[in-house]
């Protein structure tokens, strides 16, 4: 599916609200029916309206108001194991609270949903956004997907659903969304009919196993060097590769049936003519197709690539773009200290098997929040350009620094 | 009708033998009893505990009731959620139960359930007490006697143990007990009560453990029935916000209950008697309780 | 599809494999003290003990884990825990 144009859905309805109200819409269409939830800045609003979709009658769900994001994420795993749809959201402090448990989702398959509305992490306390939060769990084996639009965030928890629960994948993920920058801005949404989710969704069905009296088995317990812990991890690694390609197919239902595409694994634009490459997440990567828009009419030959999918990673659609190009950008909104960039250094790795492979070059934007804007990746292109034609020593560079990096 | 022999007889058997728990374990003995009465429609989560050990390793489990091993401090969170769960499915009749150890309720656990218990959450907590960490080798708890030595407590613990059933009670919980192993009949019967029950129920059980304190093996009903009768382990429940003592035997010498315990085995004729005065004070501030009505509201 | 390896276990005896060779010693009980009032039965932890076609209580010796609760609790001293020795097989 290359189409990316979106056409108007037909059904559905319009309304003009934040990224958060449009993910507490998705999980009310979900028809999710437990929800464990617990308040954290700035993805409290998404709890509140699924409180009130509950208390008003719109969804038939189970609230529980647990005292921790430790326990939300324990309740959804309880809830899930029955054979429930189960949902939560969380941020920054409140998802590095739940990463035991992350882990347990992802052991137990349990194909729950969960919005993370990224957060800087403390201290010192920041309330904005970066992708530290989400990009710290990256080895869960949480199915992360980082959406740019307040659209994207709504469709993406339905189609995620379906992924998870695909028979071959079971696994829970999370649909990563930038704080403020979209959790708290108001643009235009279409919401689906419920009707049309039905078709596009059915119930839950657990297909490996669940908690029943009817049919009792024990989930999880020792397992010796010698039996099969390490080919359930290596299920797990299979099932998230999996996920990918059920992505894939689903995106593309998606568009058929609702009318919108948002890319798969990844989202392209102007890959196939451009020399250079930039990429990056969430609304970073929105920023930077303005930016390249801009530049290509400056005369440069830059295309898009937005990491949608950060796991599992798309490293074969990566390399398969990046061949024949002069240099590829990366601009990280996270970091993995004493290394670099998490997006840089994967997409490194990936293309290191590459007959074709050129220069990979990162940078550190945006933490905290600060500000990333059009000139701001105008000015990393070219600083990116000047660094491939001198030699890049280096993961990632820090961008816009108020202090003089050492050695710089 | 309370719970008789002929009925347990007539129960099912939910522990399977030949599971890996230590002989004269009473953590088992409890499981069994436990199980027994709550029938088929039940299912278990275990946090981390002597009872992730005692189900043996995959591919086999010693018990035949649906067990959802998870993380230490998750045992009430997770049940709240498979509570939720069962309801939004229409499964209501289920039990759900929170199979935890003292470590689990006592420490690590202790906000989830606090957050279950006042929530009200539909779950039946049970603490199987064995007054340590036991499952890694036996460290002090929350839970532990003063005096007892364990491996982090080489000369004796020197605080006294938390009054974890009434901590519960005081969150309105709607049903809260203690029992002994070595009272298998009072112990069975408040779990049938709780069965009966929803909201947030919590029953402690005192499970004694010969590998974590140090006494012959055969002697564990013994020494459950023996703390009963030396006011160690006090039976009571909590019901309506009113409790009440439901075992008062006539009181032996703590030093029966303590002699076969190499765990206690360092202490001075003084220590005993200072450890008899304790205890004889949680007793009569549980008397006044009782006396008091309807405090616990 | 991928194959999907999932640990669930389930229920059996010998989950821990026989662990009547955990024994020392052997509970052997005394049919003629026996007064089957079945509290070797509600305190055994590891349920081996049943009824046997004399209605009298049996052990499951493949399991039995000899910890001695039964002939403790015994209220007729009608269990005797004897030596497990070479000539004692299973
Ligand atoms: S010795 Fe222990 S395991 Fe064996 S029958 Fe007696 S109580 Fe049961
Ligand atoms: S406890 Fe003793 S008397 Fe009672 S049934 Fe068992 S062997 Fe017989």
């Amino acid at each position: 599916m290359t189409a990316q144009a979106s056409r108007l859905a037909e059904g559905g309805r319009w309304d003009i609200i934040t990224a958060n109200h449009a993910v507490a819409h998705a999980a009310r269409l979900a028809r999710v029916q437990v929800v464990p939830a617990y308040p954290i800045t700035p993805q409290t609003t998404i709890v509140e309206y699924l409180a009130d979709f509950i208390e008003r009658g719109e969804l038939d769900a189970r609230y529980i108001r647990v005292e921790s994001e430790h326990s939300a994420m324990a309740a959804a795993i309880g809830a899930s194991t029955v054979g429930a749809r189960a949902f939560t959201a969380t941020a920054s402090q409140g998802l590095l609270l739940m990463h035991e448990v992350l882990h347990w989702a992802v052991g137990a398959r349990l194909p729950i949903g969960m919005a993370v509305v990224n957060r800087a992490v403390g201290p010192p306390w920041s309330i904005h956004v970066d992708h530290q939060d989400a990009i710290s769990q990256r080895d869960t084996g949480w199915l992360q997907l980082f959406v740019s639009s307040n659209q994207e965030a709504l469709d993406s928890v339905l189609m995620m659903y379906k992924v998870a629960e695909s028979p071959d994948v079971l696994l829970p993920f999370m649909v990563c969304l930038d704080g403020f920058v979209l959790s708290h801005t108001y643009a235009p949404v279409n919401i689906p009919d419920q009707g049309d989710v039905d078709s596009f969704l059915p119930p839950y069905d657990p297909p490996h196993w669940r908690m029943d009296p009817d049919a009792p088995i024990t989930y999880g317990n020792l397992v010796m060097p010698d039996q099969l812990y390490m080919e359930m991890r290596w299920s797990i690694d299979r099932a998230s590769r999996a996920a990918k390609d059920r992505l894939k197919e689903i995106s593309t239902e998606f568009a058929e049936k609702f009318g919108r595409y948002h890319g798969s694994a990844i989202y392209e634009r102007w890959s196939q003519d451009s020399d250079y490459l930039m990429v990056a997440s969430g609304t970073l990567a929105s920023e930077a197709e303005v930016a390249i828009e801009e530049l290509r009419r400056e005369g440069e030959s830059v295309g898009l690539v937005k990491i949608r999918l950060y796991r599992p990673f798309p490293g074969e659609e990566i390399t398969e773009l990046a061949a024949g190009k002069k240099g590829i950008i990366v601009v990280d909104r996270s970091v993995s200290f004493g290394h670099g960039g998490p997006l840089a250094s994967d997409l490194r790795a990936s293309l290191y098997h590459a007959e074709d492979r050129p220069p990979v070059v990162g940078f550190i934007a945006g933490l905290g929040g600060r500000d990333v804007r059009v000139r701001d990746l105008k000015a990393i292109f070219r600083s990116a350009k000047r660094k491939i034609s001198e030699g890049v020593d280096r993961v990632s560079y820090w961008y816009g620094l108020k202090v003089r990096e050492v050695g710089e | 009708m309370p719970i008789t022999m002929k009925d347990l007889r007539r129960a099912g058997k939910f522990v399977m033998p030949g599971n890996a728990a230590c002989p004269g374990c009473g953590a088992l003995v409890a499981f069994k009893l436990v199980s027994k009465v709550l029938g088929k429609d039940a299912v278990y989560v275990i946090p981390a505990c002597c009872t992730s050990v005692i189900q043996g390793p995959y591919p086999k489990s010693g018990f035949r009731v649906p067990v959802f091993n998870m993380a230490f401090a998750a045992a009430a969170s997770t049940a709240a959620g498979m509570a939720a769960g069962l309801a939004a499915l229409g499964r209501g009749n289920v039990r759900v139960v929170a199979w935890a150890g003292d470590g689990g309720t006592y420490d690590i656990g202790i906000q989830a359930l606090s957050g279950a218990a006042e929530r009200g959450d539909d779950v039946l907590y049970i603490c199987y007490n064995n007054e340590a960490y036991m499952n890694t080798g036996i460290q002090r708890s929350g839970a532990t006697p003063p005096k007892a030595w364990t491996k982090t407590t080489p000369t004796g613990k020197a605080e006294m143990k938390k009054n974890m059933p009434l901590i519960v009670a005081a969150h309105g919980a709607s049903y809260v007990a203690t029992a002994s192993i070595g009272y298998p009949f009072d112990l069975v019967n408040k779990v049938a009560k709780a069965r009966d029950k929803r909201g947030f129920r919590y029953i402690e059980i005192l499970s004694t453990c010969p590998t974590g304190w140090n006494y012959p093996v055969n002697k564990t009903i013994e020494l459950a029935r023996l703390a009963v009768d030396t006011y160690v382990w006090p039976l009571y429940e909590v019901e309506d916000g009113k409790l009440r003592i439901t075992m008062r035997p006539k009181r032996r010498p703590l030093r029966e209950y303590l002699a076969p315990q190499r765990r206690f085995a360092h202490l001075t004729e003084e220590d005993v008697r200072a450890l008899e005065r304790a205890f004889m004070d949680r007793w009569e501030a549980l008397e006044k309780l009782e006396a008091a009505g309807r405090i616990f509201v | 599809m991928a194959t999907n390896v999932i640990p669930v276990s389930l229920p059996e005896a010998g989950a821990s494999g026989e662990t009547g060779i955990w024994r020392v010693f052997r509970p052997v009980i005394n049919k003629e003290k026996c007064v089957k009032c079945w509290l070797c039965w509600l305190y055994c932890q590891e349920e081996v003990i049943s009824e046997g076609a004399d209605g009298f209580p049996e052990i499951d010796y493949t399991y039995c884990k000899g910890c001695g609760m039964c002939a403790n609790e015994c209220p007729t001293k009608a269990i005797e825990m004897v030596p497990e020795g070479r000539g004692n097989s299973l």
